[in-house]
């Protein structure tokens, strides 16, 4: 059991410690600092002012070795670029973004709080609708309700997310006039009113995936032989359905959900975006536009290290349930 | 750059020609072909035109152009190009969808009546471009995931089968590409790569590896200890023909089903990034994305949106359809009746 752990957490700072080298590659070697600073400054900077901004933004150390230093000094191999790199992603110290120079760790926490007044309601709305349609649809499997119900999903998967948001904000937002089409308020009671266009949305754009996957699990569920036992005893229909296949169906359903916890966080990219809340989505896709690479590092390490975690706790947890790994 | 898009199509058309004849020599893959042909004709046959429209779009060459047209001369020009001539036949902004006369100002157009779904904001027209757009849709779902299901196979097959160090360092990069959420590492390689047609087609194939090297390798792992590869091994089989006649074969139906699933993932995720400014040009995103705000205009202006859109919806739908039957007939025990 012990030695599975270690085994596991070893792997997980492995893994973490390879998206690191990833990103050292595709934004140290790939584009390097030289270009970073050029997008930044203009073609046109003179020569002081480009080598300025390097120094500022920490990107004038050589990449791997420093010849400044001498061959016995560590400094040699610690003040690079590729030490730095790690030094700084791994003790949380993001530094400046490249584009206005704000500190990230800022940026950060004040995004966190607006990702998550919308990530969270979309999450819970979204496993509610999604569990209660789809155990509705199992229920009348292989009939008119069930197969229209795929129907609709195939159609709704098919289309893309950045129609939903558009058609959403047209709709609801311009014709009917029901919602604010953009905004954000720090107070709960008013931003309730901007954040249920956004959650709608959302809720619609994920329908017909989460339903069909749903569906799936539950199906397997009912052909299970328990159901037979509960029908041959005189359960109910609705009985057996909540009692027996919803409670079994939720575990691989849950184990799903768990692995999407972790990016509540890092909030959802086009949806913050387009609705104006200003969160971490809103962060990454400004990143993107100015070409702020700190920013951009930064995002994807955070996105990488929530999901290894909440990969590694769901192992462990896993771990712990089943008798074969823990009496081992 | 003309003849090497014409090389590509002769290459792809002739593969999938010999590809085709391999497998009908196969029973289990000419009662499958029959099978998904009598379960989704009609979806079958839109990705057909899809692709002949885009094979259309992508054989080209230099000349024909009509006199006094400097620009077109020498430019090489597709057949879809030679049917539109998109030089001429604009007008010169906005126009309703067969109107006779321009959407601002009511001047009479050059050609009233004839441009099916209006025209943009430069008076190109929409049908024109909307079709300009399959060839790149196909050009990122489907082209990049055939370049790098060789490379995923390669990889993947060659870990699963052989286990030990191959295995461990594949499923390592496995495992640090997919715990990048896919998003932000397509962003975090554009940004890295830059901005262009290549550019982000090698972003998205290298999402796509990790989803075909994974099921190779998972898929392979199973094989390998199956009686009939233990049987072959046992008789002194060398590894090459144990893959290519047992294991291959095998994983072929998986890898297909993927390879549809990924092209609408593909075909969607590029949408995004069109949004974000990292898309590809011409592409049915970079089309709703300019469209966007056209929907608030006082007169609404919905044909731009709608061409690209409806386009990209009846390809994605005509692909899932295809994709959910094929895992249906590659896997019995989800068979449904009727249909």
């Amino acid at each position: 059991m012990a030695a599975y752990l270690v085994r596991r957490l070893v792997y997980g700072a492995f893994t973490v410690l390879g998206v690191l080298l990833l990103l050292f590659v595709l934004f140290f070697t790939v584009t390097d600092p030289d270009d970073i600073a050029r997008k930044a400054v203009g073609d046109r900077a003179k020569a002081e002012v480009y080598v300025q901004w390097k120094k500022n933004h920490g990107y004038d150390r050589p990449l791997f070795v420093n010849s400044e230093h001498g061959v016995a000094d560590t400094k040699r191999y610690t003040d690079t670029l590729l030490f730095e790199h790690f030094r700084r992603m791994l003790t949380f110290d993001f530094g400046r973004s490249d584009a206005d120079g704000t500190p990230i760790a800022k940026r950060l926490r004040e995004g966190a709080g607006p990702s998550l007044s919308l990530t969270v309601p979309l999450f819970v709305l979204g496993l509610l609708v999604g569990v209660v349609v789809s155990l509705f649809v199992a229920f009348f499997r292989e009939t008119y309700i069930d197969r229209s119900m795929l129907v609709v999903c195939m159609l709704a998967m098919s289309i893309a997310g950045l129609l939903y948001i558009i058609g959403g904000q047209f709709l609801v937002g311009t014709l009917l006039r029901w919602f604010p089409i953009s905004g954000f308020d720090p107070d709960p009671a008013v931003t309730a009113r901007f954040l249920a266009l956004p959650v709608l949305v959302g809720l619609v754009s994920g329908f017909g995936a989460d339903v069909r996957l749903y569906r799936t699990v539950f199906i397997e569920e009912m052909n299970r032989d328990y159901v037979r036992t509960a029908r041959a005893k005189g359960a109910g229909d609705a009985r057996i359905m909540v009692r027996h296949v919803l409670r079994n169906a939720l575990i691989p359903i849950l184990t799903n959900v768990v692995l999407a916890i972790p990016f509540l966080f890092t909030g959802a990219l086009l949806l913050e975006s387009f609705f104006g809340i200003p969160g971490l989505g809103s962060l990454t896709v400004e990143a993107i536009q100015s070409n702020d690479f700190a920013t951009l590092r930064t995002m994807v390490f955070l996105g990488a290290l929530l999901f290894i975690a909440g990969q590694l706790l769901t192992d462990i947890s896993y771990a712990l349930a089943d008798p074969r790994v823990r009496l081992s | 750059m003309a003849w090497f898009s014409n090389m590509v199509v002769l290459l792809l058309v002739a593969g999938t020609i010999w590809l085709a004849r391999a497998a009908s020599r196969s029973r289990y893959w000419r009662e499958s072909a029959r099978e998904l042909w009598r379960r989704r004709r009609l979806a079958l046959i839109v990705i057909g035109v899809f692709v002949v429209i885009a094979l259309l779009d992508s054989i080209s060459w230099v000349g024909g152009a009509r006199d006094g047209d400097n620009l077109a001369a020498f430019q090489a020009r597709s057949i879809i190009d030679r049917i539109f001539q998109p030089e001429t036949f604009k007008e010169a902004s906005y126009s309703a969808p067969l109107a006779k006369v321009a959407f601002y100002g009511g001047k009479p157009l050059t050609y009233p009546g004839a441009h099916l779904l209006g025209t943009d904001i430069l008076g190109r027209d929409v049908v024109y471009r909307a079709l300009k757009g399959v060839r790149v849709a196909l050009l990122i779902g489907a082209f990049t995931s055939l370049v790098v299901i060789p490379i995923a196979l390669l990889f993947g097959v060659s870990a699963g089968y052989f286990g030990r160090r191959i295995d461990d360092g594949v499923f390592f990069a496995m495992t640090v590409l997919a715990s990048v959420p896919s998003l932000l590492l397509l962003i975090a390689l554009i940004m890295a790569l830059g901005k262009g047609t290549v550019q982000v087609c090698i972003a998205l194939g290298v999402t796509g590896w990790v989803h075909f090297c994974r099921i190779a390798r998972g898929e392979t792992l199973k094989l390998r200890e199956a009686d009939f590869v233990q049987a072959s091994r046992a008789l002194g089989v060398s590894d090459a023909k144990i893959i290519f006649r047992h294991i291959l074969p095998n994983i072929a139906h998986l890898i297909i089903i993927t390879f549809a699933l990924t092209f609408t993932g593909l075909v969607l995720s590029e949408t995004i990034l069109s949004y974000l400014g990292i898309g590809v040009e011409g592409s049915w995103g970079q089309m709703i994305d300019q469209a966007r705000n056209e929907l608030s205009r006082a007169p609404i202006i919905w044909w731009n949106l709608a061409g690209a859109s409806i386009l990209l919806f009846v390809l994605v739908l005509a692909v899932n359809t295809v994709a959910d039957a094929m895992r249906d007939i590659a896997d019995p025990r989800t068979r449904r009746e009727g249909q």
